[in-house]
């Protein structure tokens, strides 16, 4: 009963979120604001995670591949799928998680328990739309780039690791990274991440949008808001792969 | 005016407001005083829209808050400034962003009225210095002063303060007091302040309003604030030492 509780709370907040801005002009600078926060803050810890999981990666393929009857191009192959297919979009969202949801969590919060929001509603301000709808639009925005620029630089490393380390030629390679090559595979991997990135502003933004009391209970909601967003991030990874590739 | 009858409100079993019905004069300063946990917040709430009255009406000049429309309560709401307890200031944005910011959302002035009008109502509560400031780099009785000019930003005809002197020391929340009283005199707006400052209380309580237990127990000003007869609020008043020694015996 909880949950659905929640679930109808979390929908009401919603759709008073989706709502057209008081101020465009406002709304617009509060996204590439958001942009910024969300998406290009970002890129540093999502370029480190992704060149070094590209680099281990390919080690301990390189390490399974020692049978002469595996083709040199697997390690290419392998790489490329396992990036685009799932650590890209859904290992890095569920970093991300971490990293923007509990900001996102916190700074609603805290501007909760301090009466920011109430002086928002007085004022006469639809608070959920002014500060949840510029998050959920910058999160949609940045993260297909996010998880772009970290297929880009996990192949890179792992080509780096692969080539410095003799593991593989350069040739083999990028012949198993043109192997086969789908392009949806990238439709989907953005289709994944855009979904989550929703999920992740959404979620995150509900919980510091209800905390009540003091700093223990935003760090309570912070908490609560990495948590709930990983596992309706993992669920609609399942749900959404089996859809498609199932 | 604001126009307040019979109010209830509960939150589960908890009869918070029992029955309430008070009315807040033009150009002076009401006040709602009472013990912790008396309901004063919450009367507070309901007054803004915070909280839904159980029943009852709220008539600002006559127009009933309660029952209108989304739509109609935001134009109320443009006529309402809000000074809160913590400031609640945006702790993003500087002074002046925070007093450009109601300006910026309602009002149909051109960027430099917006400026103009902002650096007017600094300047009124004495924060000239302040501009560029954020709300962390300032103290807190700036911090209530940058409030009151964010309240007042949009010529607000109610202004709502709770607790306005709490956290600051005595000097400091005196001149707070003033101004605000200032402020209500000059733009004969109607006041309602949530206090239990005594120094506030005897000194600018135009409209006194004593809630007991969610009830509205005592009613009268500050010329007949001391001299009631009512044993509740006698013990209020007097309930620290040093007053009790001053208390007058009858």
């Amino acid at each position: 009963m909880q949950f659905f509780y929640h679930f109808g709370k979390y929908l009401i907040l919603l759709k008073d979120a989706f709502k057209r801005p008081l101020n465009h002009r406002y709304f617009i600078r509060q996204v590439i604001n958001e942009i910024d926060a969300i998406g290009l803050n970002s890129l540093g810890i999502v370029s480190i995670i992704s060149v070094f999981i590209g680099a281990v990666l390919v080690i301990q393929t390189g390490y399974q591949m020692q049978n002469p009857l595996i083709p040199a191009y697997t390690l290419g192959y392998g790489l490329r799928e396992s990036v685009i297919l799932e650590f890209s979009p859904t290992i890095v969202s569920l970093i991300l998680a971490g990293k923007i949801g509990s900001s996102i969590a916190s700074q609603i919060g805290t501007m909760r328990v301090t009466e920011q929001i109430d002086a928002l509603d007085i004022m006469g301000i639809n608070s959920a739309n002014f500060l949840i709808l510029p998050k959920i639009i910058a999160g949609i925005l940045s993260f297909p780039f996010i998880v772009i620029l970290s297929m880009i630089v996990s192949i890179t490393g792992g080509y780096l690791a692969a080539v410095m380390w003799g593991i593989s030629t350069s040739i083999d390679f990028i012949s198993g990274l043109n192997y086969w090559f789908v392009p949806f595979e990238i439709a989907y991997a953005i289709l994944k991440a855009t979904f989550f990135s929703f999920l992740i502003t959404s979620i995150s933004a509900f919980h510091g949008y209800y905390a009540s009391g003091g700093a223990i209970d935003v760090g309570k909601s912070s908490t609560k808001a990495v948590v709930y967003s990983s596992i309706a991030l993992l669920l609609s990874n399942l749900i959404i792969t089996k859809l498609i590739l199932g | 005016m604001i126009d307040v009858r019979n109010i209830n409100k509960s939150f589960d079993d908890k009869h918070v407001l029992k029955d309430v019905s008070l009315v807040f004069e033009e150009g002076k300063q009401n006040l709602i005083i009472g013990q912790s946990g008396s309901g004063k917040t919450v009367l507070l709430k309901c007054l803004v829209g915070l909280f839904e009255p159980d029943n009852g009406s709220i008539l600002y000049s006559g127009r009933d808050f309660v029952t209108m429309n989304k739509n109609a309560r935001k134009e109320i709401r443009k006529e309402i400034g809000m000074l809160f307890q913590g400031s609640a200031l945006f702790d993003s944005m500087t002074v002046m962003e925070n007093v450009m910011f109601p300006l910026l959302m309602f009002s149909d002035l051109n960027a430099k009225e917006q400026i103009d009008r902002a650096n007017f109502c600094i300047d009124r509560v004495g924060l000239t210095e302040a501009h560029n400031k954020l709300p962390s780099e300032i103290s807190g009785g700036m911090q209530k002063r940058a409030a009151i000019a964010r309240a007042i930003s949009l010529n607000p005809k109610y202004l709502f303060c709770d607790e306005p002197n709490s956290g600051l020391d005595p000097k400091t929340g005196v001149k707070i007091d003033h101004l605000i009283e200032e402020i209500t005199q000059e733009y004969n707006i109607t006041t309602v302040i949530n206090t239990h400052d005594m120094n506030s209380v005897i000194q600018h309580g135009d409209n006194i309003n004593y809630i007991y237990e969610g009830e509205v127990w005592w009613q009268g000003n500050k010329s007949s604030f001391l001299g009631n007869d009512n044993p509740e609020l006698l013990d209020f008043i007097y309930s620290t030492e040093i007053l009790k020694r001053i208390k007058p015996k009858k």
